[in-house]
């Protein structure tokens, strides 16, 4: 349980560095890491297959999308990033502030309650069960949706071939 | 055993609605696009994280399994199709600014 509480400490630094970093290439690296706490959190949590495709996936296929589209955009100027974080701090400064006391509001509002939970099943079906048999429908969905992404990614970049022509 | 379990959970909760709060924060207040996919990233992290610790403590962990496993495929493919639209928009306007969208006619 300690390390598990240490662990969601380092994931909750991680993402706010994510947030706070003023270089895109810092961000894209801070949610890398973020996601690959994730993914040992989710590891000690007795989920090993999603704790592979969160590690995999979004720790390095997602980081590499990002990296490939920060390095074919243009980034701003350090004077427009300092001139961008100050305005934002200006703006927003009493957002996190609000957000932070409301979820911490809405945890300690249910802590004394404990409401039922399930008992724990006494034999847990196998993921790949669960998977292959009872979510086929759901596979075929997730089948269309990634050849609709791939579809939607080969126009976009069609576009804009055409129009640099 | 239960109230342990929502100990537990309440630990596991006060972190997911940390990230989930930085994920908003980011995504409201940034203009650049790519920021707000690493805001909306965020977000969908703490939910998966949320999916999980419920799965565990209610004994469901190959059901949760299965369920992150399909929002990690739709992640992929919302990250990958927006970042298209942000390449597709800095070509338009050489920049990433998501006020630029409104100038879009058509």
């Amino acid at each position: 349980m300690d390390m598990n509480i240490a662990l969601l400490i380092l994931t909750t630094v991680a993402a706010l560095w994510t947030v706070m970093a003023r270089s895109l290439l810092k961000a894209t690296i801070g949610l890398a890491v973020t996601s690959a706490l994730i993914a040992v959190i989710i590891f000690r949590l007795n989920s090993p297959l999603a704790a592979v495709f969160e590690l995999s996936v979004c720790a390095g296929l997602i980081t590499a999308i990002f990296v490939s589209t920060i390095s074919l955009t243009k980034p701003l100027t350090h004077n427009q990033i300092l001139q961008a974080s100050k305005d934002r701090m200006k703006r927003y400064w009493y957002l996190p502030v609000i957000l932070v006391v409301i979820g911490a509001g809405l945890v300690c509002m249910k802590a004394g309650q404990g409401p039922a939970m399930a008992k724990p099943l006494e034999s847990a079906i196998d993921v790949r069960t669960m998977l292959w048999d009872l979510r086929r429908l759901d596979l075929l969905g997730q089948v269309m949706i990634l050849i609709a992404g791939a579809l939607g990614v080969v126009m976009l970049f069609e576009e804009t071939k055409n129009d640099k022509r | 055993m239960i109230s342990g379990n929502w100990q537990t959970f309440s630990t596991f909760g006060f972190f997911i609605i940390l990230l989930f709060v930085c994920g908003a924060y980011c995504l409201v207040v940034t203009r650049s696009m790519i920021r707000a996919i690493i805001g909306i990233e965020l977000l969908v992290k703490a939910v998966t994280l949320l999916i999980i610790v419920v799965g565990d403590i209610t004994g469901r962990a190959a059901l949760a399994q299965s369920l992150v496993i399909t929002i990690i495929i739709i992640e992929v493919v919302v990250a990958a199709t927006a970042a298209g639209i942000a390449l597709s928009v800095f070509r338009h306007t050489d920049s990433l600014d998501v006020r630029n969208l409104k100038n879009l006619k058509g």
